[in-house]
């Protein structure tokens, strides 16, 4: 297997095992790259990527620039707040324009699920989704998957829990697709006012006692409550969902065993997981963010690598 | 297909002898020098080499690694697959030695420019040199010459040379395929 199946990563969906096997394989390559005194390569040097954000990011906007430079491509960065689709453009205008000037591959984080899906079925250019509403985010998903790899070495029989608000998470998503397609048990924790009504659909179990589920887990994944994204309540207070499903130094001790603590970020302290527990020697947090890069420079290799250059076309 | 042997078992391991004592009269005692085997197949060269130097030259710190060149090739978007990358190990600084690069087949001299790349990575050494088991002579696309080579061969472009290794192959062996 040298290739991916796949001409664009929308989500973790379509894709196969061999091809989760491949980008790891890969980030590790580009894992030792970035630990170098000299942290560039120059593959995609011909290559000329935009990163088009129609939704606030950090870390993913910032990992997936660093994975681009790294790579020698060159870039062009797109945020919606300053640009003219408050002007009334539509998606495939703003695109087209962008692509007009020579543009070969997009990394697109949109509010809507199912933009870079839609993208991808009329604009010609690789697309890569860094996250379409409350769908997918499939790099989060693969660099969570190969840091838990990188830890415990498979992910084959592995508990894993996902804690919080799973409802509203593209995160929750796609790791429930790639953890399984890696042989990983997943169990879904958190209010059942925030658990999905079908997500029994997906063979996920359920858990609303936190305590129960930790004891279970191997790795536990706490995820954010996304207060922007909810119009309605969904439970009484923050400080009642703290105390229910924050994740305590105290809670962790209780357990006769060690278990690896993620969170994708950004984390509210004090709400689903606290300082101590954030902070502790339990905590991979900022290996995540580490291998970010790495995954994020493998997905662009092996993409760019399925297109050709304009000169031969 | 037809398999000829260019070099059998023990005029491999005469060649890889007379090699090594080449590299002692240039370097001494490989104190300043280090040995760099090109990833994928010519880490086997570099790691025999490395053994015949040590036994030669009594150093038991003779510095050798791998490099991987994928990402410094120049046909990356060119071919029908992507090239899959395999590991660089580099545990010692490049900066101001000399560096033996070595591979086992010198062809078009595509893959040692790209070595050459990769490695600047490092560092900058203050001289490097190349070693190859066989030049098939007349092929080159690039202006590139070995400083020392095992044996020269005439090819033709349909013809291949592999190098195989009781490591993997299960004999020491150089053969050349062509087609009848």
């Amino acid at each position: 297997m040298n290739k991916l199946s796949v001409n664009h990563l929308l989500g973790i969906k379509d894709l196969i095992k061999d091809d989760i096997e491949l980008i790891f394989n890969t980030a590790d390559n580009f894992k030792e790259i970035i630990n170098r005194p000299i942290k560039k390569v120059p593959s995609l040097r011909d290559i000329t990527i935009c990163n088009l954000f129609f939704e606030n990011s950090t870390r993913t906007k910032l990992s997936f620039e660093l994975a681009e430079k790294r790579l020698s491509a060159d870039i062009i960065n797109f945020s919606s707040s300053s640009s003219s689709v408050s002007k009334g453009e539509t998606l495939i205008d703003t695109v087209n324009n962008i692509l007009s000037m020579k543009v070969d591959m997009l990394v697109m984080r949109h509010p809507n699920a199912g933009a870079a899906a839609f993208l991808s079925r009329n604009v010609n250019a690789t697309i890569i989704n860094a996250g379409d509403g409350a769908h997918e985010h499939p790099t989060q998903a693969l660099l969570d998957a190969y840091s838990i790899r990188e830890k415990l070495g498979t992910l084959k029989d592995k508990n894993i829990l996902i804690v919080g608000d799973i409802l509203h998470s593209r995160v929750a998503l796609s790791n429930i697709f790639c953890l399984q397609k890696l042989g990983a048990n997943v169990k879904v924790c958190g209010p059942s006012t925030l658990l999905p009504k079908y997500i029994s659909s997906l063979q996920v179990e359920t858990e609303t006692d936190l305590n129960k589920a930790l004891q279970w887990c191997d790795v536990a994944m706490m995820l954010r409550i996304q207060l922007e994204r909810q119009q309605i309540k969904y439970f009484p207070s923050l400080r009642e969902y703290s105390m229910l499903y924050g994740l305590t130094l105290q809670k962790v001790n209780k357990l006769n065993k060690e278990i690896l603590i993620m969170h994708p970020g950004p984390i509210n302290r004090g709400v689903e997981i606290t300082s101590d527990v954030a902070d502790s020697k339990h905590s991979i947090i900022l290996n995540q963010v580490e291998n970010g890069v790495a995954i994020r420079m493998a997905v662009l290799y092996l993409l760019a690598g399925k297109t050709k250059p304009t000169a031969t076309l | 297909m037809k398999e000829r042997v260019i070099l059998n078992s023990k005029e491999l391991e005469f060649t890889l002898q007379r090699l090594c004592y080449e590299l002692v009269e240039n370097h001494g005692n490989f104190s300043n020098t280090a040995i760099l085997g090109l990833q994928p197949r010519g880490i086997f060269v570099a790691q025999r080499i490395h053994t015949y130097l040590t036994t030669i030259t009594g150093n038991k710190k003779i510095e050798k690694g791998k490099i991987d060149i994928t990402f410094h090739r120049d046909d990356f978007r060119r071919r029908e697959s992507v090239l899959i990358p395999t590991p660089t190990e580099i545990d010692f600084i490049l900066e101001g030695k000399k560096v033996i690069l070595i591979d086992d087949v010198l062809y078009t001299g595509r893959t040692i420019r790209a070595g050459l790349d990769a490695m600047l990575a490092f560092g900058r050494p203050s001289l490097v040199e190349l070693l190859v088991l066989i030049d098939r002579r007349f092929t080159r696309h690039l202006p590139i010459q070995a400083n020392y080579v095992g044996k020269k061969v005439d090819t033709i472009e349909s013809e291949r040379v592999l190098v195989q290794w009781k490591e993997t192959d299960k004999k020491d062996q150089i053969l050349l395929y062509s087609q009848k």
